[in-house]
């Protein structure tokens, strides 16, 4: 169990969410299809492919300066919504970092300024069934957790982003591609919610072992 | 339905594959960035507007295949579906602009204006100019009262080409800017699906949709439309596309317009020829004028069937850039 990670244990962090998430591909595009036009799985693989080639045999001066990287390849190559909304959460949730190890109250303002950029580059807020739905709760559940300690912090953002996303079917689309499909997206989860709470849930894994 | 028979090398390549099919088939009218999926025409003048236009790719011939002689400047194209990233706009940005400024004109997709967005900010502060026009002629996506919501479809070709030829004429962006506005505030659109299109990477239909329905409206990524409806006459569903389109602008008796009949994919001609008659007589009994006709594909989504109606209403301003000759893969006009 780690209650901080130093840059380059943030790096392996890193790599084990993209591996997480390349795996999942295919539960990404199932996902996609019922809501979107099915290309979620395929753009999240090809960013995080992306965060694996960048990351692997680097030495990271900061944990700020790897996980700025991890965002630069994602808004890179991800393309489509995905690539600029988990692009810009990353590199701007990164400044949390700033002179720090990857701890419980870096997490806790990573994912508060990470949810502040997103809503501004989207001009989304919650309740519209898009990653943010996951991303708010996760923002909250680790302010308050922040005090716990890295391994309760990421556990308690996971567990609320799981419920996010839980929530987001209940919800109808008024934004993004789905938007359009109004009463027919009740049912089924944001793809993008999903993919937040698999990287919360790579992290918290990561931490815990 | 199974999965669509395609003429594909390794699917994750097509982007890049098309691309270098498009470039050779522009006899030297087009380049590639290196390593990019960027198109520019080469020997841009200095000191022109530069208009960058661009998108997911997989709808071919938009965006990459109208980068031409008074078209675009640039096209910068995502992987199928999927907007580009806001490094790929950059460097098309450096490629055009000598210091006119750059016209952005793309579809209006949450992850578009969110990548060209970012590059235009990032553009800025590199002390670039940058307009953006989002072409929102999708009547069945939102209601008039929030067209910023609608769908970028066709229309999108009638937007650049009145800005390539405006941007070939002018030196002004401002005034580029303003003449592409006003061809997009006069475009409506609505289109019809008969069967969905699939993605070449995963070999997945974007949507389904039985063998016998229809749904009017239908965005050209399966985004659902207005209708679903058990198939029906060519004169039947041009009067319910006409109707829709006639009703928004709304287009009057004395207008006169630019028509663009689009094939989303694997529709026929013939087909398309058997609307366009029965089109004809809908805008002649209401006592608008056809300027222009243009039948064929602009906004395909792969083997989709299906097509799209798009009207512009001109003035002798849009209808001098309408007419310009232009020359591209995608569109060529003596």
């Amino acid at each position: 169990m780690h209650e901080t990670l130093s840059p380059s244990e943030t790096r392996d962090m890193l790599l084990a969410v993209a591996e997480y998430i390349v795996e999942r591909t295919d539960m990404l595009t199932q996902i996609d299809q019922a809501i979107g036009d099915g290309d979620h799985g395929i753009g999240m693989r090809r960013g995080f492919l992306a965060v694996s080639e960048q990351l692997q045999g680097s030495e990271p001066a900061s944990v700020e300066a790897v996980v700025k990287a991890a965002g630069t390849a994602i808004m890179a190559k991800t393309g489509g919504a995905a690539g600029a909304i988990f692009g810009t959460f990353f590199r701007s949730g990164s400044s949390a970092f700033a002179g720090r190890n990857f701890d419980a109250d870096g997490v806790a303002a990573f994912l508060r300024i990470g949810l502040e950029a997103v809503e501004k580059r989207g001009g989304s807020r919650p309740g519209q069934k898009t990653m943010i739905d996951a991303l708010a709760p996760a923002a909250a559940a680790a302010a308050d957790a922040a005090g716990g300690g890295l391994s309760e912090t990421l556990a308690r953002a996971c567990a609320a982003a799981v419920a996010g996303v839980e929530a987001t079917k209940g919800m109808i689309a008024t934004t993004g591609k789905a938007r359009t499909l109004g009463e027919r997206s009740l049912g089924h989860p944001d793809p993008g919610a999903v993919s937040f709470s698999l990287i919360l849930t790579a992290m918290r894994d990561f931490v815990a072992t | 339905m199974g999965r669509p028979k395609k003429i594909l090398n390794n699917p994750a390549n097509v982007v890049t594959e098309l691309l270098d099919g498009l470039v050779l088939a522009a006899d030297g009218g087009l380049v590639r960035l290196d390593n990019r999926s960027v198109l520019v025409r080469p020997n841009i003048p200095k000191g022109k507007v530069g208009l960058i236009i661009g998108g997911g790719s997989g709808h071919e011939p938009l965006f990459s295949g109208f980068v031409g002689d008074n078209l675009a400047d640039a096209a910068v194209c995502g992987e199928v579906f999927a907007a580009p990233s806001p490094d790929q706009i950059l460097d098309a940005i450096a490629a055009v602009d000598s210091g006119a400024g750059v016209l952005f004109v793309y579809g209006n997709y949450a992850g578009d204006n969110m990548n060209f967005d970012i590059a235009a900010e990032l553009a800025e502060e590199e002390g670039h100019t940058v307009r953006t026009v989002r072409v929102w002629d999708d009547v069945a996506a939102a209601p008039l009262d929030r067209i910023t919501d609608r769908r970028g479809i066709a229309g999108d070709f009638f937007v650049i080409k009145v800005a390539g030829a405006a941007a070939a004429t002018w030196s002004d962006l401002d005034e580029v800017y303003r003449v592409a506005c006003k061809a997009r505030d006069n475009t409506r659109s609505m289109g019809v699906a008969l069967a969905a299109g699939s993605i070449p990477e995963t070999g997945e239909r974007t949507f389904e949709l039985p063998d016998d329905e229809i749904e009017i409206g239908m965005g050209a990524h399966g985004e659902p439309g207005v209708s679903r409806q058990k198939l029906t006459t060519a004169d039947d569903i041009a009067d319910q596309l006409m109707q829709l389109i006639l009703a928004d602008l709304p287009f009057k008796a004395g207008d006169e317009v630019a028509l663009l009949l689009n094939n989303l994919g694997s529709t026929t001609l013939m087909e398309m020829l058997i609307v366009n008659r029965r089109v004809r007589n809908i805008l002649a009994e209401a006592g608008i004028t056809v300027h222009r006709t243009d039948i064929g594909s602009f906004l395909t989504c792969q083997e989709m069937a299906g097509m799209s109606i798009s009207l512009m209403r001109l003035d002798d301003e849009l209808k001098r850039f309408l007419d310009a000759p232009a020359r591209s893969v995608g569109y060529s006009k003596a």
